[in-house]
Order: structure tokens, then C-alpha cells, then sequence
């Protein structure tokens, strides 16, 4: 069973203070979409208000085009994951994914049966007769997960369930909930503040950031073309590099110039800029090091952070700024070294005082 | 390091932050001295008593379980026992029910939930004197509260006071007011330590209250029930006060418990050798309680 989601207009109110102004969300049915944003950004609550665990100011929430904003939590036909598991701790594994079941006087065969399919496809066979208390975290969020599958909702929601875990089972839990999507075809909405999950898993990533969306689209385009200035520098790591400009044309394009004389090339279309400050994004990647070229795109080493495919140095300019850079795996540069510094303009994004983002035509194909 | 003067080899032991030291009995020596003095000698004088014939001025000679075979020979002491054990099966289930009730519908963040957990509460800090007067003005015949309400409707209320039948019962009514406190706040407390997102999940799974309240919260505060159970026994077992002041026991020694036959019988009839075995008694009977309370909490897995 699996359903679409729309969220018109919601807005949610602690106090007085506004959390979730006006907003709207159509998530077709089957679609893995992840809530991204920092703490505080509202995805947590959009996501419980979605679950009927917070009301809803104004606004409507509709599943299948029928609206369940004033239906209890249990009616919904939603199951989510929470972030601490939320098992009942006195009770096995087993009845722990049966409770739901029994609830809503579903056969007993019924039940047998599907958390016996639920229990192969996770693995968790034999901890049915276990307490919660006997299980590692990995495995408590497995029967979380399975306790929600056994359900059968229209959509599955996840409130940062691979938090508590562990750097290895993090990464290995994410590959599974994406076998799991697969699997289940069903709708899920994933809520995080880790750009790594959002990129790997989502359909489509819905960027949150001050009671608004900055931004929904899928991973690469998120990545590729933000929308926002807040949008750029939260997605990627490390954050993508900001510099502030003044901006000329040349042949229809924008070329960005600092106050110490650095000049960059776009690919940027100068149509519709009005002229004034702006700031220029580059990626690390686009940055590359070589040797001092002695012009205004060379600074001293600061730091080095090996990452072994590459390296990530850390070149502070002659005017102060940072600029983060990227070089081989095998780099031979070291702290303090006077390197120069190689901008691949043609993948530069501009945002001006808004925060708004212009691209060039090319920074949509990577 | 190695030891110059030995020779040896030996490795200096490295600092252990939590190793035992000596001077740290300091601190705890004022109060062992006090346990010692006045809990752990009376503990053995008292069993010591227990075995002699005995009275204020001189203890005679040891006459073996004599003071236990009087003990259970005198129809007045049964009597007692099974007051105690009447009074401790009228109150102990009715404080821990109560308790969780009111416990349940005050586990909420309301000004009038404070307020009304203050006053179930307040009655704790009364002292017995003030909490017998209050019942007995309550109780009192023609006059009492009681009378009043019962007198309103045309009927006569029940003389708790002097009824043979009911005597205990008015006690343990006037007990249960005194001691709700403290099973309420211990409920309570057990209550707030549930994780909230349990209750989403239930709320998620479909549960309706009943269902919840059945398979989510009881459960969870299994443990403060047993511990609230067994205070509760090792407490009412040594009902005293409210017997005294209330009927003095009466009528026909029908409110006497253990703790009033023990001071009738050994600082009133001087009669201490066997006041001290049916003290022993008493301590047998509430030893049994506590063990029953450390092995039921020990078992900590099993919540």
C-alpha cells in the first residue's frame, strides 16, 4: 500500500513563536524524500505533524487526496521510526511488532504472518523472543523498522533513525532502508540534518532551513544548482567556498573580480543582474592546486585533511580570505607551502544579496 | 620505578583514584557510632530480653522461649496480630490503588493538577496527634462531621469510633488520609520517568487509552508499584498512634495492634521480657516484608 502526501499551506505555531510558515509539499506516491535541514528548521515537526503527533495551526495535510490533519495519529494508516526507537521496553520483540496489529483486532494468523516475513527481510528472526533491553542498537533499530513494516502504511516516516548508530552500521542501515525502499515500493519521508544520508537516499530532498523550503529537488540537482546561498552551503562537503565580488560582463557572461585582484571567468548569463555586491561559489573540486603562479590566486597552505582519494588544502589568499582547494590523493603539498590556486569558473555559482543563485548553462551537467 | 634499596624491579604502583583509604572512615564513623549505639546494641539487648523474665528494675533469670510460649498462649496478643494484619490488608491496597489513581489523573503540566498534588500531599506533613483530632471531630457522634452529612439525609452515621464491627475500618479510613502522600508523589515520579515517544508510538499503534494505559504505562511502573507495596507494609505493621489516640485500642481490644500490646504490655504492666519477644515478633513479621521488597527490586531485568 503506498500513497501520496500534499501539505498545503501549513503553518505551526509554538507560542509565539512561528516554526512553520506557510508551507506547501507534494510528495507523489512511492517517493523516498528526506527533509534536510539544520537543527531547528522545523523538518522534525513538519514530519510529527504529518504522524498527528503535533496539531496543525492552518493548512491541510491530505494522504491520497483526503485530508487526515483532523484524524488521531492511529487513523492515519503512517508508521514512523523515531530516532530513539521507542520500543516498548517490557515487551519481546515480537509483540513489540504485533501491538499495532492487535490494536486494531487484526487475526492473529494475519499478524503471525507478517512479522515472520518482516523478521526474514530483516534479519531479526531470532530476537523475536527478546526484550529490547537485550539488543544492541542496531538491532533495536531493526525491530523499530520492522515494527513499522508489519503495518503496512501508506507511507513510512523517519525521524533521524540512524543517528544513534554508529559510523560503520550508519552506513550500512542506509544502504539497507534503500534495498528497503526498493523492496516496498511504498512512500517515505526521511527526515536528517546529514547531507550524506539526504544525497544517498532521496527521490528528492527537500531543503529546510528558517519556517521555509529554500529548495526541493533531487540530490544532483540540490548539489548542482542551489537555489539558495543557504542551500550551497549546507549541502556538500566541505561547504562549498564563498567570495565576495564585484561583477563586470564580458561576451554575456559574468566575470567576478575581488578587492585583491582575483579574476574569475563564468559561465554565468549576465541577463537580469543588476549591478552591486555579489558573492561567487566554488566547490572545493573546482579548485585546483598548482604550483605559486604569482598573481592574486595564490595563498600559504593553512591546513591538510587527507582523505586518501584526495586531499583538501586549506589556502589562505593574501587578503585574508580561505579558500578550500582540492589535489590529488597523493599530494606532495605541506603546511605553510606557497601554492596557487586554479578556479574552473565555468562551474562558479553567484548569489547576490538576497541570497538568490544565478548558474551557468553548464553547472547543471556536473 | 625501580626499588634501590631491594633491588627489585618492581613496577610503582600507578595512582588508583578509587582505592580505599583509611582516613575516608572519618567520615563515615559519627554515624556508625550512632547506628551501633542506638540501633545495633538495643537490636540484640532486645532479642537478649526476649529470653529472660524481666521487668523495670532487674532482668531475672533466662527462661528460654518461656516469654514466646506466654506470648502465644495469650489470647490478646492473637488478637493483635490479627488486627495488624486486618489493618495492613485495609490500608496497604487501598493506599497503593488510590496512590496510582490519583497519581494517573495529577501526571499533568496544569496549575490545578499542582495545586490539588499539593493538597493530597499536604496531609503527609501532619503529625499523628493533629490527624487523629481531625477524624475524631469528623467521626464524633451527634456532632461530628460524619453526623452532620448523614443527619442531612435523615440517617444516623455509622459510629466508627465505638462500632466493634467498623472500628478498624474508621481507622484505616483516617490512615489512608494521612498517608496517600507519599504513594501519590512515588507514582508520580515513577510516571514522569516513562519516555514520552513510547506514548507516540502507542498513539501511532493505534492505541486507545485503555490499551494504553494497560500495555504501556502499568507495566512500566511495575517496580514503584511492588516498592509503594512493600513501604507501605513495613510501614502500616507498625500502626500505633491513631490506634492509641483514636479508641485506645477498643473496644474490647478489638484496634489493638502488635506495637499498642507491646507498650501495654512491657512500659504499663512493667512486663519488658515479654514485651521484648512480641517486639521480636514484629520484627520478624516486617524482616519477612523487607526481604520480600530487596529480592522483588533486585530483579531489575525482568521490568
Amino acid at each position: 500500500m503506498t500513497a501520496s502526501i500534499d501539505i498545503k499551506n501549513v503553518t505551526k505555531r509554538f507560542g509565539s513563536l512561528t516554526v512553520l510558515d506557510e508551507l506547501s509539499l507534494s510528495i507523489p506516491a512511492n517517493e523516498f524524500v528526506v527533509f534536510l535541514g539544520p537543527s531547528g528548521c522545523g523538518k522534525s515537526t513538519l514530519l510529527r505533524m504529518i504522524a498527528g503527533l503535533e496539531s496543525v495551526d492552518s493548512g491541510e495535510i491530505l494522504i491520497n487526496g483526503e485530508r487526515i490533519d483532523n484524524q488521531p495519529p492511529g487513523q492515519r494508516g503512517v508508521a514512523m521510526v523515531f530516532q530513539s526507537y521507542a520500543l516498548y521496553p517490557h515487551m519481546t520483540v515480537g509483540d513489540n511488532m504485533a501491538f499495532g496489529l492487535k490494536n486494531i483486532s487484526v487475526e492473529r494468523s494475519v499478524i503471525d504472518a507478517r512479522i515472520a516475513e518482516a523478521a526474514r527481510m530483516l534479519e531479526i528472526g531470532h530476537l523475536l523472543d527478546r526484550k529490547p533491553g537485550q539488543l544492541s542498537g542496531g538491532q533495536r533499530q531493526r525491530v523499530a523498522i520492522g515494527r513499522a513494516v508489519v503495518k503496512e502504511p501508506k507511507a513510512f516516516l523517519f525521524d533521524e533513525p540512524l543517528s544513534n548508530l554508529d559510523a560503520a552500521l550508519r552506513t550500512r542501515t542506509r544502504i539497507e532502508l534503500a534495498q528497503l525502499h526498493q523492496r516496498l515500493k511504498s512512500t517515505m519521508i526521511f527526515v536528517t540534518h546529514d547531507q550524506i544520508e539526504a544525497m544517498t537516499l532521496a527521490d528528492r530532498i527537500v531543503v529546510m532551513n528558517n519556517r521555509k523550503i529554500e529548495q526541493i529537488g533531487a540530490p544532483m540537482e540540490i548539489y548542482n544548482r542551489p537555489a539558495t546561498r543557504f542551500v550551497a552551503g549546507f549541502v556538500g562537503a566541505p561547504a562549498m567556498n564563498f567570495l565576495p565580488v564585484k561583477i563586470r560582463v564580458e561576451d554575456g557572461l559574468v566575470t567576478a573580480a575581488t578587492d585583491a585582484g582575483l579574476c574569475i571567468k563564468t559561465a554565468i548569463p549576465s541577463e537580469g543582474l543588476a549591478a552591486g555586491d555579489y558573492e561567487l561559489g566554488l566547490r572545493s573540486e573546482h579548485v585546483r592546486i598548482t604550483p605559486p603562479t604569482g598573481d592574486a590566486a595564490e595563498g600559504v597552505v593553512d591546513v591538510l585533511e587527507r582523505l586518501g582519494e584526495r586531499t583538501l588544502v586549506y589556502v589562505r589568499l593574501n587578503d585574508g580570505q580561505q579558500i578550500v582547494g582540492s589535489d590529488s590523493g597523493d599530494s606532495r603539498v605541506s603546511v605553510g607551502d606557497r601554492v596557487g590556486l586554479a578556479f574552473e569558473g565555468a562551474k562558479a555559482h553567484l548569489f547576490d544579496a538576497t541570497g538568490k543563485a544565478w548558474h551557468g548553462r553548464e553547472s547543471g551537467h556536473g | 620505578m625501580a626499588d634501590p634499596v631491594n633491588g627489585n624491579a618492581r613496577r610503582a604502583e600507578s595512582v588508583d583514584i578509587y582505592a580505599p583509604q583509611w582516613r575516608n572512615f572519618l567520615f563515615v564513623a559519627p554515624y556508625l557510632f550512632i547506628f551501633a549505639a542506638f540501633l545495633v546494641f538495643p537490636l540484640f539487648w532486645g532479642i537478649w530480653l526476649s529470653f529472660h523474665k524481666a521487668d523495670t528494675f532487674s532482668s531475672g533469670p533466662f527462661i528460654g522461649f518461656g516469654n514466646y510460649a506466654r506470648l502465644f498462649r495469650d489470647g490478646i496478643f492473637l488478637q493483635s496480630i490479627w488486627n495488624t494484619f486486618y489493618f495492613v490488608f485495609l490500608t496497604v491496597p487501598a493506599l497503593a490503588l488510590i496512590g496510582l489513581f490519583l497519581a494517573l489523573c495529577l501526571n499533568r503540566q496544569t496549575r490545578s493538577a499542582a495545586v490539588l498534588r499539593t493538597l493530597f500531599f499536604s496531609s503527609s506533613v501532619l503529625s499523628v496527634t493533629i490527624v487523629t483530632l481531625i477524624w475524631r471531630i469528623v467521626y464524633i457522634p451527634d456532632m461530628g462531621l460524619l453526623s452532620m452529612i448523614y443527619g442531612f439525609f435523615g440517617a444516623k452515621a455509622p459510629a466508627f469510633l465505638s462500632d466493634p464491627d467498623i472500628a478498624m475500618i474508621g481507622i484505616a479510613i483516617a490512615t489512608i488520609w494521612w498517608c496517600i502522600g507519599l504513594p501519590m508523589m512515588l507514582f508520580l515520579s515513577a510516571l514522569q520517568q516513562i519516555p514520552q515517544d513510547i506514548y507516540e508510538a502507542a498513539a501511532l499503534d493505534n492505541a486507545n487509552r485503555w490499551q494504553t494505559l494497560r500495555s504501556i504505562t502499568l507495566p512500566s511502573i511495575k517496580r514503584t508499584f511492588v516498592l509503594v507495596v512493600i513501604i507501605q507494609i513495613v510501614f502500616q505493621f507498625q500502626l500505633f498512634g491513631q490506634a492509641w489516640l483514636m479508641t485506645k485500642g477498643g473496644p474490647n481490644n478489638l484496634t489493638k495492634p502488635i506495637v499498642l500490646y507491646i507498650y501495654n504490655t512491657a512500659f504499663q504492666r512493667w512486663d519488658i521480657g515479654l514485651g521484648a519477644a512480641a517486639s521480636e515478633i514484629l520484627f520478624l513479621l516486617i524482616l519477612v516484608a523487607a526481604m520480600a521488597q530487596f529480592l522483588l527490586t533486585r530483579r531489575k531485568a525482568d521490568a
